[in-house]
């Protein structure tokens, strides 16, 4: 085990999750995350489903990167990708039927995420398979932490609970809460990964990005006279 | 011919493919920095849209769906499952063909869309359209209307991103909201906008 997870690979797994966030910071696999994070049990699956994906295809990508013609790579990366999806979606419809179905078409779109796609051309691609495995589960847990996050809080303000469990008791059940109904809707999501990146930007000032105009404070006297 | 409007409009701002699915959100964010290029890619995606939409459906109801080999005396075979690597070959497929056909008669138009011609086949709003088609059953008819609403609607909303992000660049953001953070937030409240659309029963 100690010589599996040494510290490349460490530095691989976990540079993902804050560091190198795919979604906070490398803008990818942005289309699929959202719209499952209304419930934490959706968003718990589909994280499972992604990394497992990404984690699957990086490795096998990886083992015959060296015979691979480059003209084609992207289908022959498409073809692993959607086959290893096609995999997951029977999977679930076999063993969480309800589950799936209310992830109807998403699970279908992890082809597409541009995660699965971005860790085959970026990383897969030059290095070794066990490398890649662990890279595509560290993306893969990157991106379940900002689902994670944006599904707490979704599901916990928009109906008070958390997994199906009440946390908060609805005022309807003769409670205290009156649910926030605009968490459930897709406007809510976009709200909330904003605010989670500018808490990360926050909390690591390097990744913060330069602004395009410089606002020249005139007060000072600095401006009007280039 | 009530119910092909309706489900136009429906496809173009109800259940816009950007703003209430999220779909294409990658190239969403990353290509709406100026107009003229978000309409470009906003067109190639409309265009690639009417296209595969339909195309998948010919192939979904002929090909893959249970007992569709029926014309071919074939029954009982159910393919469905395979739907999801058909649809993708076929994007990548048309993608491709739609370029070399651009770059040979419209080079003008060709150049002008670059690389995002390329980048289409990943684009999620193309397969997400061909998917919820499969899922809503649609006919063929219906197939063309909606994937031309569903193209029209994902290209208004990352052109009218792209007039935001504009004047977005004028003004004071906070440091740690700079670039992604504030292109979120007023995306959401774009998406707040449409959803004023979805009481509307046509």
């Amino acid at each position: 085990m100690s010589a599996i997870l040494n510290n490349e690979t460490k530095k691989v797994l976990i540079k993902p999750l804050v560091n190198d966030n795919p979604i906070t910071l490398q803008v990818l696999g942005i289309c699929s995350a959202l719209a499952v994070t209304s419930q934490m049990s959706t968003s718990l699956i589909m994280a499972v489903a992604l990394t497992s994906v990404t984690a699957c295809s990086s490795a096998a990508i990886s083992s015959i990167r060296n015979h691979i013609p480059s003209s084609i790579r992207i289908i022959v990366q498409m073809t692993i990708i959607a086959s290893l999806v096609i995999v997951v979606d029977q999977i679930l419809k076999a063993f969480a039927y309800d589950v799936s179905k209310q992830l109807s078409v998403f699970v279908g779109l992890i082809i597409t995420n541009c995660i699965v796609m971005g860790r085959a051309e970026a990383y897969a691609m030059k290095n070794p398979p066990m490398a890649s495995f662990m890279d595509g589960i560290g993306n893969g847990l990157g991106y379940s932490l900002i689902l994670v996050i944006v599904a707490f809080f979704r599901e916990l303000f928009g109906s008070g609970k958390l997994l199906g469990f009440d946390i908060f008791t609805l005022t309807k059940d003769g409670g205290w809460y009156e649910p926030n109904g605009l968490m459930l809707l897709p406007p809510s999501a976009f709200f909330i990964i904003g605010i989670i990146i500018w808490s990360f930007r926050q909390w690591k000032p390097e990744q913060v990005e330069q602004p395009d105009f410089k606002i020249i404070d005139i007060s000072h006297g600095e401006g009007g006279h280039h | 011919m009530d119910a092909y409007v309706s489900l136009f409009i429906k496809a173009v701002f109800v259940e816009n493919l950007a703003l209430a699915f999220f779909l294409g959100m990658c190239t969403f964010l990353a290509v709406s920095k100026k107009i003229s290029t978000a309409m470009g890619l906003g067109i190639a995606v409309m265009v690639v849209q009417i296209i595969t939409v339909p195309a998948n459906n010919l192939i979904y109801h002929l090909l893959l769906k249970e007992d569709a080999l029926s014309w071919l005396g074939i029954t009982g075979v159910d393919l469905s499952f395979l739907a999801l690597l058909s649809c993708i070959g076929m994007i990548a497929a048309l993608v491709q063909i739609l370029e070399m056909i651009l770059d040979k008669f419209f080079p003008a138009l060709y150049h002008a869309l670059g690389v995002f011609l390329p980048l289409i086949t990943v684009n999620c709003a193309i397969l997400g359209g061909s998917l919820f088609m499969i899922e809503r059953d649609y006919d063929f008819a219906q197939s063309v209307v909606y994937g031309a609403g569903s193209g029209f609607g994902w290209a208004l909303a990352i052109t009218v991103m792209a007039g935001v992000r504009e004047k977005l660049k004028y003004s004071d953001i906070p440091a740690g909201l700079q670039g992604l953070g504030i292109t979120f937030i007023s995306a959401g409240l774009m998406s707040l906008g449409f959803m004023a659309f979805s009481g509307i029963q046509l």
